[in-house]
């Protein structure tokens, strides 16, 4: 039971010091000034990515045992959510592209 | 006991009736809280599709605060871990004190949050920048000012949860709430990643 | 400018204050619907006064947490709407067929009229009929004591309710907008719409779509979490697969509809400019936003009825579903490609070739799906011993007139015709051509099927039949015609025309549209004479039609707690097979205390209070705005910390009523298909063919 807490108590400390790094790493990709745009919005994005997974798996506790139905509802939700954000997105590029 | 488990901590072999009696609810409001993030999906999309209808009005480069920015998100962060803590006081101290701590810690640290980012807005309008200046500004404030509703709410929670411990304890049904508040508190931390990101690291980068 | 206690409220916004002003058949009209409303209301409490009937009405049924009877009220409250909806479809008809050069209603009249219709029967006829019905049946199809949250599913009712409230009371107070189903803006931005009719339309619809959202993830998490044991996915009846596809296209689509709708309450209430035409708005955003909802919309409220089909089927054929994995895979893919075609309802906007292009594949796409589930039933049907009753006439006019209008859709979904015939009347008759047959015909279908299961009596089949051939004359009538109208270059929405040529098809639209009114007629008249004769129509043991699922195993109406003992289940059609092979009408093993949901006015205080808050908003009542506000969060928190939630039902109590039931399905002679109509038919089926 102890040693239950002591390894769940870990693993809580190990995603606060992974989203604070990943979060400091975004910070300096935008702040320091001697990046090209782009890099900096890679680094932007992929950090962003980095931190929802590591927080999703050790502050949310998702993962390979979660149920199949909490996984599945995350894929459907990621499936949907990429399809309006894309969607939107492309439809109104196109828009702008066409208008101005 | 199954070994899985919905989203959030489970309460584990200690408990197992508090446990079984918590799973449709978790199951349920990690729903949605799906739901939920098709709302703040929709929102993203609309501030990126509106990023340059600024109409003459500020852009991100007048209006952020990155220092501001940046003691938001760890203070967010700081509470998502607290919250944390409460949740391993929940599951193996199983006292009211300890886990009624956390909660204040984790309230604290939203309610400086909330604080921070109310100051924010309000230093938005006075460099001209309120949400009916542009089009820009609008998708703006809706997105962050959503996301800001959700962290006052989860305060009105957590409040409302303090005071259900103090006449309940640690009843099966306290213990499913304090999960949901879990799920939820951990949500808005998801979410302003992407705020982050999206909005005020790409704004300025 | 508003007076802080009435906000923009006063004394001239009723319709009665312009008939008096100007006495002309429009005001007429309109002062006659506005009468119709208290009228109405002041009918019913005179009604429930004088048969001393609000104690029941509370008790039993307005804080009642039991699904099923929220599942009725949802189709009281459609029911409602729908009168009025068919009745404004009515008047528009008439208006039409004069409208060549003018017409007996003001254009503006015409214009709050196809909004109102539009809206309520959408939101407020389509919606809350399919959930009702999920409501009702879906937790008896899984072998569940009920939903699983019974206390949101009373607030998502309380929500929707709310809505339609406030649909209703536009009638009165004010003007309903006057900007289409759709309401796009910047028509309907403070600009060009400063009264109060928008606001109307925008709280009803926000109320109502966060119900429905949490209707969704209610009915959704039931399915996942309440079978019954040894009910798999793949041993669900198609209805509930077809439940839980719309449940969970609810919750990704209503949230959607939230968004605009709350967009367009800034942009009118706090000036924002997320859809203005200056400072940087841009309009076209509503209708991208609007029809990521709205399009997974048609597909929410059309699956149900595709499930209902299913079941019919396969019953009055006493034969399996035909390839019922096909049917599973078939529904879930429309759920998903329903969420990749919403740009077909603006391929006019102005984006790129090759966005129209890719969004019009994938609607020609969908109707691969419903292509093949057509095929499913006509296959279940064939070599069936199929037995011409009311539902399966609903399936034969749907095979019909479904099927044409899927075909136009295909038509549409083809961008260079769309531009052709967007905005046409062709597009009215598109969209009547699947709302009616598809859905509407499948919910009367269900009515007639399932209405003995929930009253313990059948309906009278022969008015139901004249009302099923007068829905598929009148529909045929009233819209057939309008496709050929609408290639001939009349537009939607319009209030005149000029073209002589339009107005014999005018004409035949209008002795469908009564046509379809004397539908309605015979079916309140076939209610209230079914009632009447309900000992001739008993069926008491449950199972007037040799059912195939579970809930015909248990009697008309079923126990408030649904099962005596939760049914183990190993196969799909359960209830064939066992009462084929197995044991069916037998004492449980155990019984276990079952623990039901106490009654609570949640629903009615938050519903109440949503009203409220949604008139205070639309009439700048900021303290009622507030306060019903207040009161929402308060009964929230409040609601926290009630300890008793529940109640028991002892076990023995359930064993004593599981045993009277039994005696009486033993002493109730069973009855073959042949007398299925007839008044032997108690209920109790003795099964056509073996499984
Ligand atoms: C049953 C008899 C019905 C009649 C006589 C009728 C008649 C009409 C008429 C005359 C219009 C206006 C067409 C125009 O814009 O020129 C209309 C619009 C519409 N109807 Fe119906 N209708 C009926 C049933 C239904 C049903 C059952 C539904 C949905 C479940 C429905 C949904 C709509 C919608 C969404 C609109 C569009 C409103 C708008 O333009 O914003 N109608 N109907
Ligand atoms: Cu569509």
């Amino acid at each position: 039971m102890k040693d239950d807490a002591r390894s769940e108590m870990r693993r809580y400390a190990i995603g606060a010091v992974l989203s604070a790094a990943l979060t400091l790493l975004a910070f300096w990709a935008v702040m320091s000034h001697g990046m090209a745009r782009s890099t900096a919005l890679w680094i932007v994005g992929a950090a962003a990515l980095a931190q929802i997974v590591v927080q999703m798996r050790c502050f949310l506790h998702v993962g390979s045992s979660s149920k199949r139905e909490d996984l599945h509802l995350i894929l459907f939700s990621l499936v949907l959510g990429t399809l309006m954000v894309g969607g939107t997105i492309w439809i109104m590029s196109s828009l702008h592209d066409r208008m101005y | 006991m199954s070994s899985s488990a919905h989203p959030g901590i489970n309460l584990g072999g200690g408990d197992p009736k508090a446990q079984r009696e918590s799973e449709t609810p978790a199951f349920g409001f990690w729903v949605f809280l799906m739901s939920d993030l098709i709302i703040f999906g929709v929102l993203f999309a609309h501030y990126v599709v509106m990023t340059g209808a600024r109409a003459g009005g500020p852009g991100p480069s007048t209006l952020f605060d990155l220092r501001s920015v940046a003691a938001q998100t760890f203070l967010l962060l700081a509470s998502s871990f607290t919250y944390g803590m409460a949740s391993l006081a929940l599951k193996h101290q199983r006292q009211v004190r300890p886990v009624a701590i956390w909660l204040i810690v984790t309230a604290a640290l939203g309610a400086a949050f909330v604080l921070l980012e109310l100051r924010d807005f309000v230093n938005m309008v006075g460099e001209g920048g309120p949400p009916q200046r542009s089009g820009f500004l609008s998708a703006l404030w809706a997105l962050t000012g959503l996301h800001w509703l959700h962290v006052t709410a989860g305060l009105v929670w957590i409040a409302t949860m303090l005071a259900l411990l103090s006449r309940f304890g640690l009843s099966d049904r306290n213990k499913t709430r304090l999960l949901l508040l879990g799920l939820y508190w951990h949500f808005l931390d998801l979410i302003w990643i992407g705020i982050l990101s999206v909005v005020y690291l790409g704004g300025l980068a | 400018m508003a007076d802080p206690i009435f906000g923009r409220l006063d004394w001239t916004v009723t319709p009665f204050d312009d008939f008096f002003r100007d006495p002309s058949i429009n005001e007429g009209v309109a002062a006659a619907a506005a009468s119709a409303v208290p009228l109405g209301a002041v009918a019913v409490i005179a009604f429930l006064t004088w048969k001393g009937l609000w104690g029941p009405l509370w008790r039993d049924w307005l804080t009642s947490a039991d699904h099923k009877k929220i599942g009725i009220m949802y189709f009281v409250l459609a029911g409602v709407m729908m009168l009025r909806g068919v009745l404004e479809g009515a008047v528009m008809r008439t208006h039409q067929v004069t409208a060549l050069d003018g017409g007996v209603l003001s254009a503006e009249h015409f214009a709050q009229l196809f909004s109102t219709h539009g809206t309520i029967m959408i939101f407020f006829v389509a919606t809350p009929l399919i959930t009702g019905l999920m409501n009702y049946v879906v937790p008896l199809q899984i072998g569940a004591r009920d939903v699983a949250f019974p206390v949101l599913n009373q607030i998502s009712l309380g929500l929707t309710a709310a809505g339609a409230g406030l649909v209703m009371i536009s009638l009165v107070i004010g003007k309903f907008g006057t900007g289409g189903w759709t309401m796009y803006p910047p028509y309907t931005g403070t600009t060009f719409s400063p009264g109060p009719g928008v606001d109307y339309w925008v709280w009803a619809i926000g109320i109502s779509g966060i119900g429905s959202t949490l209707a969704g993830i209610n009915i959704a998490v039931t399915i996942y979490k309440k079978r019954s044991p040894g009910m798999k996915f793949l041993r669900m009846p198609i209805f509930t697969w077809t439940s839980l596809c719309t449940a969970i296209m609810m919750i990704y689509a209503f949230p959607a509809l939230t968004v605009s709708t709350a967009m367009l309450a800034l942009d009118r209430s706090l000036d924002f400019r997320f859809f203005t035409n200056d400072l940087g708005g841009n309009m076209m955003q509503y209708a991208n936003i609007f029809w990521m909802f709205g399009h997974p919309e048609v597909y929410i409220v059309v699956l149900p009825a595709y499930g209902v089909f299913s079941e019919i089927a396969a019953t009055f054929s006493a034969k399996r579903i035909y390839s019922y994995n096909s049917m599973v895979i078939a529904t879930s893919a429309i759920a998903v490609i329903s969420f990749t075609v919403w740009l077909h309802h603006f391929f006019t906007m102005g984006q790129g070739a090759s966005v129209n292009a890719a969004f019009g594949i994938a609607t020609m796409i969908i109707a691969v799906p419903t292509g093949v589930k057509v095929y499913n039933w006509m296959a279940t049907m064939f070599r069936g011993r199929v037995r011409l009753s009311v539902p399966i006439i609903y399936l034969v006019g749907f095979f019909f007139l479904f099927v044409f209008g899927g075909l136009t859709g295909v038509i549409l979904a083809n961008p260079t015709i769309d531009y052709q015939v967007h905005n046409s009347q062709f597009l009215v008759a598109h969209f009547h051509n699947v709302l009616i047959p598809g859905v509407l015909f499948g919910v009367l279908a269900g009515v007639h099927y399932w209405f003995p299961k929930a009253f313990g009596f059948r309906l009278h089949e022969g008015p139901a039949r004249l009302e099923a051939y007068l829905w598929f004359g009148g529909f045929s009538l009233a819209f057939l015609p309008l496709y050929w109208l609408g290639l001939m270059g009349m537009p939607r929405r319009s209030a005149s025309y000029d073209n002589p040529a339009f107005e014999p098809a005018m004409w035949l639209a209008v002795v469908g549209a009564a046509m379809v009114v004397g539908a309605l007629g015979v079916a309140i008249w076939n209610f209230w004479a079914s009632a009447r004769d309900r000992e001739a129509l008993a069926c008491p043991v449950g199972d007037p039609w040799d059912g195939r699922t579970l809930e015909w195993s248990i009697p008309s109406p079923p126990p408030e707690y649904n099962f005596y003992a939760l049914p183990r289940v190993n196969t799909v059609d359960a209830w064939t097979v066992e009462k084929a092979v197995g044991h069916p009408y037998e004492m449980a093993p155990r019984y276990t205390d079952i623990e039901m949901p106490r009654s609570t006015a949640m629903g009615v205080v938050i519903g109440g209070a949503s009203a409220a808050m949604g008139f205070a908003i639309t009439w700048w009542i900021w303290w009622l705005a507030a306060l019903s506000f207040a009161v929402i969060v308060a009964a929230l928190i409040a609601r926290a910390f009630v300890r008793e939630t529940t109640r028991t039902i002892k076990a023995v109590e359930v064993e004593v009523a599981h045993r009277a039931f039994l005696r009486e399905a033993s002493r109730t002679p069973a009855v073959g298909r042949d007398d299925e109509i007839a008044p032997d038919n108690l209920g109790h089926a003795r099964p056509a063919v073996p499984a």
